[in-house]
């Protein structure tokens, strides 16, 4: 046993000189967690939010347009000649929270929301499949009510959106996201809309270079929740990224930039028929331009 | 033959490299420097792995590219994303040797100039590099100290044409480490 033992000894003494080569790896390991960053460019896929956040400090100001549909041809330039225009304001306040306000020209729309991420997807000591976020949006319609003889009240220009994004990076270049939304409606056009619209939102990202990129969007409303004329949003861009611009330009058949706009009242698919048999498009061009300045900066740097 | 192997055993423990032959810290600080004239670009992080055997002279430094800290969100994100790939390639490594041990006196306490020849691996490339740098000696710790200069082009960090003048080709490194005996 003795024997052994010093053996033993002996044995280890041997191979501590022997693994020199690599002193690194001769350290315990340290357990660490490595946290997904850049799953998506920007904080928008294309109409509706991605999980990420604006960083803390840091002020986004965004522009984004959407022009009428391509199908009037040459004589309004593919739609180029009118455009519904959204101007917001994006700020981070912590690592994890967000808030944001907006003004939206069709309707006359005011937007302020908030974003807080729950979960983020990690590798590592703490290993997170997915990302999670929590998204609260509140939409103020402004246009003047078209019927003047009714008491209307404020709250019938209120608009609530409650969302949950649901992300995941599967690789540098995939990313997808699923987004459960709830849009409340305090006044509805007739009775047989819901207040309440549930739907539910698929997108992604796909990484043609380091700065360019193709995102998709789509918002599914199951059927009986909103009138059968309006159609499902769905979204596809190009994305560029230089310095501090995030230009993303894209198709897309939602004109309004706000959730209940969006979701509930588009009105157009890409393509459809229309009483002629026609082959028309609702398919139009738009597109987004994100700014940031960094108001207050990170951790000092310093050594 | 038990009373040999014991004695050889002994021998060998004694002179085994435990007695504090390695220094090591986990909190080296490690700063880059690409400032142009248009742009401060700054990044710092004090999770620098660093292990030295003073009997060999030799030394070994691993930092994780995501632990630099930089002032703007966006300029950290383009760090990690668009330049070093810390995805593909999450650490910067140097492996080297003290070329001129004999004039660094490790059991005397003092300031010591030393000459670390060896290899940085960084962004999948690796590179020869000559680096000089300070040992300090003082009550059994030993401080590490040294600056380089490093061609982004060399290690196949592209910099595109539109950003070109705002990042500095050469980014100058500083880094300093407090070892501790292992």
């Amino acid at each position: 046993m003795k024997k052994i033992f010093l053996l033993f000894l002996l044995g280890t003494t041997y191979l501590s000189t022997a693994q020199e080569g690599d002193m690194l790896s001769a350290l315990p390991d340290e357990p660490t967690t490595d946290y997904t960053t850049a799953t998506f460019k920007s904080n928008r896929i294309i109409n509706g939010h991605s999980i990420e956040n604006t960083a803390p400090g840091v002020l986004d100001f965004k522009i984004s347009h959407r022009f009428t549909p391509l199908r009037q041809g040459l004589y309004d330039m593919f739609g180029l000649d009118n455009a519904t225009v959204r101007i917001g304001f994006d700020y981070g306040l912590t690592p994890r929270l967000m808030i944001g306000i907006g003004r939206g020209g069709r309707e006359k729309i005011f937007d302020g929301f908030a974003k807080f991420k729950l979960l983020r997807q990690s590798t590592g000591q703490r290993s997170i499949p997915v990302a999670l976020s929590y998204l609260i949006d509140a939409q103020i319609k402004t246009l003047k009510f078209s019927d003047t003889e009714r008491d209307n009240k404020f709250s019938s220009r209120v608009y609530y959106t409650h969302q949950l994004l649901l992300a995941r990076k599967f690789s540098e270049r995939l990313s997808l996201q699923l987004m459960p939304t709830l849009v409340h409606r305090n006044l509805v056009p007739t009775a047989g809309d819901k207040n309440d619209v549930l739907a539910i939102g698929a997108g992604g990202r796909m990484k043609l270079t380091k700065r360019m990129a193709i995102n998709a969007e789509y918002y599914y409303v199951p059927k009986g929740q909103i009138s059968q004329a309006y159609a499902n949003s769905l979204s596809v861009g190009w994305e560029i990224e230089t310095g501090g611009h995030v230009f993303s330009m894209h198709f897309t058949n939602s004109e309004d930039m706000t959730y209940k706009g969006f979701i509930t009242e588009t009105q157009e698919d890409w393509f459809f028929q229309n009483d002629e048999n026609r082959l028309l498009s609702g398919m139009r061009f738009g597109f987004n331009i994100s700014r940031v300045f960094t108001l207050r900066k990170q951790k000092k740097v310093k050594g | 033959m038990q009373k040999v192997l014991s004695i050889a055993a002994l021998f060998l423990l004694l002179t085994s490299p435990l007695a504090a032959q390695r220094f090591f810290t986990r909190d080296a600080g490690v700063k880059f420097d690409a400032t142009s004239p248009l742009e401060k670009i700054e990044g710092f992080t004090k999770s620098g792995t660093c292990v030295l055997d003073i009997k060999t002279g030799k030394m070994e430094w691993k930092v994780l590219i995501k632990g630099f800290q930089m002032e703007k969100a966006l300029m950290q994100e383009h760090f990690n994303e668009n330049y070093m790939e810390s995805t593909k390639y999450p650490h910067a490594q140097f492996q080297g040797l003290i070329t001129n041990l004999g004039e660094v006196n490790f059991a005397q306490d003092g300031k010591y100039a030393a000459q670390v020849k060896g290899q940085l691996t960084m962004h999948g490339v690796t590179k020869e590099l000559d680096v000089s740098g300070i040992v300090k000696v003082s009550g059994g710790h030993l401080t590490l100290g040294s600056t380089l200069q490093v061609a982004a082009a060399d290690y196949g960090i592209s910099i595109p044409g539109v950003v070109r003048d705002k990042i500095a080709k050469t980014i100058k490194v500083t880094v300093e480490a407090l070892l501790k005996p292992m």
